[in-house]
């Protein structure tokens, strides 16, 4: 179907509102601090049902009473929640910027991933010409998904269009109690993504491009909410491979997903926010709570490929309540510099037959600390639970540390869980191979990284891979004399 | 085409090559042998430029070029392949994808475009036939769980792709049955012609009956201690090393 001039204006007209965050929430920026006053202001302010505000408010009220965890293995100077502004208009494009106006280092990095100059605008907050091309792929995408009865949305607006949807399971699988971080993410997340699957809906395109243009927007508090209904199946991506220089230094998102008997979820997640810079300043500190419930015969991936942030926190988890259930997290970390992950994941049996398969890839370069922390837990009722882990550490150079806290808790004797781990170095004599091949050093440890990540990256969808493929050598690069 | 003068390298303060002349013509097939420890590994590093070695005094000469300050990676553009005496792992990186790089490394050193993926597949086909390789193993990790046999010959078939100015073959024929020597010689013969050049490093007469050398030099303790024809070869493999190195203690 061709579109006249006119009707592709007006569509854009619509778009903008229909992704609301951008426009209903013009003005200002609250003062700094968090109190219940500024919870029930954020609530007031994006027009919020009363169940809502109720929900954010016991949410601050369990948060006020809880301490920041620090069983991880990272080192980092707390957060001052009192000096942070818990609500803020988005960035609006600035009229006269324009890319001479950014980091040329940063448009450096962009050509190497191969961003589109439109994406980068978008990225930097610049003035976007509108494109016909993108416009009509946005639209033909949110027509597809109308006719299969998948909702796709903000979750702010989801909230007013589908609030009984979004009622009835929000902290379901991560309920605002849960931790320090997802207590604080509930009481003021101010905007993040809903979606729902329809029964027996084979989503039929991965939820990706449309969520690549829209990053730049999305907040602090992120909250995510993905149900697939009985039969669905859906491929989600998340994250932005362009590096985004946030400037935000606290990150705490939550989400959750839900798949219902017989229904199957992939979850991938890029995430490269600013790690700091190589004296370990800055840089982002990424809390994030993920969690997916499985009922019967329900399967759930979760893959990863964390290469920014200066400390990340961080354990996608899936509770295997159904028979038959099957949870996977495949992982990538990368830290370099002064970065430190503290990553893994937590597979919970509860039903018969369940399985759990975990493959954890770290690698660590510079002054940088890689920890993979799993827990595999098996109730007594979970019958011929299996499990798989496998968690490999490459390391670069002789300052930087892996280290590896597998958990394991079996209550049903009929389990079988297995766990191995390897530690490799990029050896001297590795990379002189390759340079006798005539590959420069640069090369070869992307080269080598690439191979040790293998078997994680075949898990990307193509496209988001080769871009992940691109990510980490960048991540790495400089990081051998 | 390759000139070596009076060179000397050291490891970690110890000394290894202790004043080594030797010239390689174009065409030219040299072989070097002599006992274990001598230094012939690592002659044939440092030509290829294993900063490991520190080079002392002397220096070595490509095309009348003195190529102390390229690296590893620029003499591999100039044409020097080194088929390692013990070709070391990259897991989860096909043999394909290798070979992929380095190619269209080189290239792009030359100025060149990415070769094109048909004819990187013809080049593939072509050169596994030429060293009877069976296309599957061209999929495995690099080096991964192969026999000794097995990464010697797919060291040669490296060579077949990248076709070398000055190919160094250190102990290539160590690990191989005598079938596949054959297969392995037999391919590095057809590879050889007039302007490019060949040393063999092995401590057997044995591969020499398949790739003939046009001059046989003994390295001993750091430095070459006698030269000849491809009958001397046979004589070391009759009377053994000690007269050499009695000679050489004179
Ligand atoms: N990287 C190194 N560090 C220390 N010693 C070395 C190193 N490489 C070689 N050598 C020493 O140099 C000598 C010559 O070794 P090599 O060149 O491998 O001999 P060949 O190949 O003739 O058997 C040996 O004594 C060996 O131990
Ligand atoms: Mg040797």
């Amino acid at each position: 179907m061709a579109y006249t001039e006119e009707e592709l204006k007006k569509e854009l007209e619509t778009k903008e509102y229909e992704y609301g965050f951008y426009t209903d929430i013009e003005s200002d920026t609250f003062p700094i601090g968090l109190s219940e006053e500024i919870v029930v202001a954020i609530s007031k302010k994006k027009n919020e049902p009363k169940w809502m505000t109720d929900w954010r408010v016991e949410a601050y009220r369990v948060w006020e009473k809880m301490e920041e965890p620090d069983w991880a293995n990272v080192n980092y100077e707390k957060p001052d929640f009192q000096a942070i502004s818990y609500y803020s208009a988005p960035k609006k494009a600035d009229p006269n910027k324009t890319l001479d106006d950014v980091d040329p280092e940063l448009l450096e990095m962009y050509k190497k991933l191969g961003i589109s100059i439109d994406e980068q605008k978008k990225l930097q907050n610049v003035a976007v010409d509108i494109v016909v091309d993108s416009v009509s792929v946005a639209t033909t995408f949110q027509k597809t998904l109308a006719e299969k009865g998948i909702i796709f949305m903000p979750i702010s607006e989801a909230i007013q269009k589908h609030p009984d949807l979004v009622r009835k399971y929000l902290g379901t699988v991560v309920p605002t109690t849960d931790n320090f971080y997802a207590a604080l993410n509930s009481a003021v997340f101010t905007d993040g993504s809903f979606c729902y699957i329809p029964k027996g809906v084979r989503c039929p395109m991965e939820l990706s491009t449309y969520f690549r243009i829209n990053q730049a927007g999305t907040g602090q508090f992120e909250r995510t909410l993905v149900v697939a209904d009985q039969e669905s199946y859906v491929s989600y991506l998340e994250g932005c491979t362009a590096p985004s220089r946030d400037e935000n230094q606290l990150h705490a998102a939550v989400v959750e997903l839900i798949a219902m008997d017989d229904a199957e979820i992939k979850y991938s997640t890029v995430q490269n926010w600013f790690p700091g810079n190589k004296e370990g300043k800055g840089g982002v500190y990424n809390f994030v709570t993920k969690r997916a419930l499985c009922e019967k015969n329900a399967k759930v991936s979760w893959t990863q490929v964390e290469t920014g942030s200066a400390v990340t926190w961080k354990y996608p988890s899936c509770i295997l309540k159904g028979d038959n259930s099957i949870g996977e997290f495949y992982s990538i970390a990368v830290t370099n510099n002064y970065q430190q992950a503290d990553t893994g994941t937590k597979m919970v049996h509860l039903g018969k037959n369940t399985r759990s398969t975990i493959i954890s890839k770290g690698i660590s370069a510079g002054k940088s600390q890689n920890s993979y922390r799993g827990l595999v837990q098996v109730s007594s009722r979970a019958e011929n639970a299996r499990n798989f882990s496998q968690c490999d550490s490459l390391l670069m150079g002789n300052e930087c540390g892996a280290h590896t806290f597998p958990y394991i808790e079996a209550k049903n004797k009929t389990a079988m869980i297995e766990h191995e781990a390897t530690t490799s170095k990029i050896g001297e004599d590795q990379i002189f191979y390759c340079n006798q091949r005539g590959i420069d050093t640069e090369k070869a440890i992307a080269l080598i990284v690439n191979g040790f990540s293998k078997e994680v990256l075949n898990k990307l969808p193509m496209e988001f891979a080769v871009e992940a493929q691109k990510l980490l050598e960048i991540s790495l690069e400089g990081s051998v004399g | 085409m390759l000139k070596i003068k009076d060179l000397h390298a050291s490891v970690e303060g110890k000394g290894i090559l202790k004043g080594i002349n030797l010239e390689v013509g174009a065409g030219e097939v040299h072989a070097i042998m002599g006992p274990n420890g001598s230094g012939k590994s690592t002659l044939a590093s440092v030509i290829a430029g294993n900063e490991t070695y520190e080079v002392t005094a002397g220096g070595i000469f490509l095309d009348e070029e003195n190529i102390e300050d390229l690296s590893p990676e620029e003499r591999a553009h100039n044409g020097v392949f080194l088929s390692f005496q013990y070709p070391v792992e990259i897991p989860g990186v096909s043999v394909t994808n290798f070979m992929k790089t380095a190619i269209n490394e080189s290239r792009k050193a030359k100025g060149l475009e990415d070769m094109p993926a048909k004819d990187m597949l013809k080049l593939i086909r072509d050169k596994s036939e030429l060293l009877e390789i069976d296309r599957k193993f061209l999929s495995r990790s690099l080096n991964e769980g192969f026999s000794g046999g097995e990464k010697k010959r797919n060291e040669i078939f490296q060579m077949a792709m990248l076709e070398p100015k000055l190919a160094i073959l250190d102990e290539t024929d160590s690990g191989l049955d005598i079938d596949a020597l054959r297969i392995v010689a037999n391919g590095v013969n057809k590879l050889k012609n007039k302007d490019n050049a060949i040393v063999v490093i092995t401590h057997y007469q044995r591969l020499l009956e398949y790739i003939v050398p046009d001059y046989v030099h003994v390295l001993y303790n750091g430095k070459i201690v006698k030269s000849g024809t491809k009958e001397l070869a046979l004589e070391l493999e009759e009377k053994g090393y000690d007269w050499i190195k009695q000679e050489a203690a004179v």
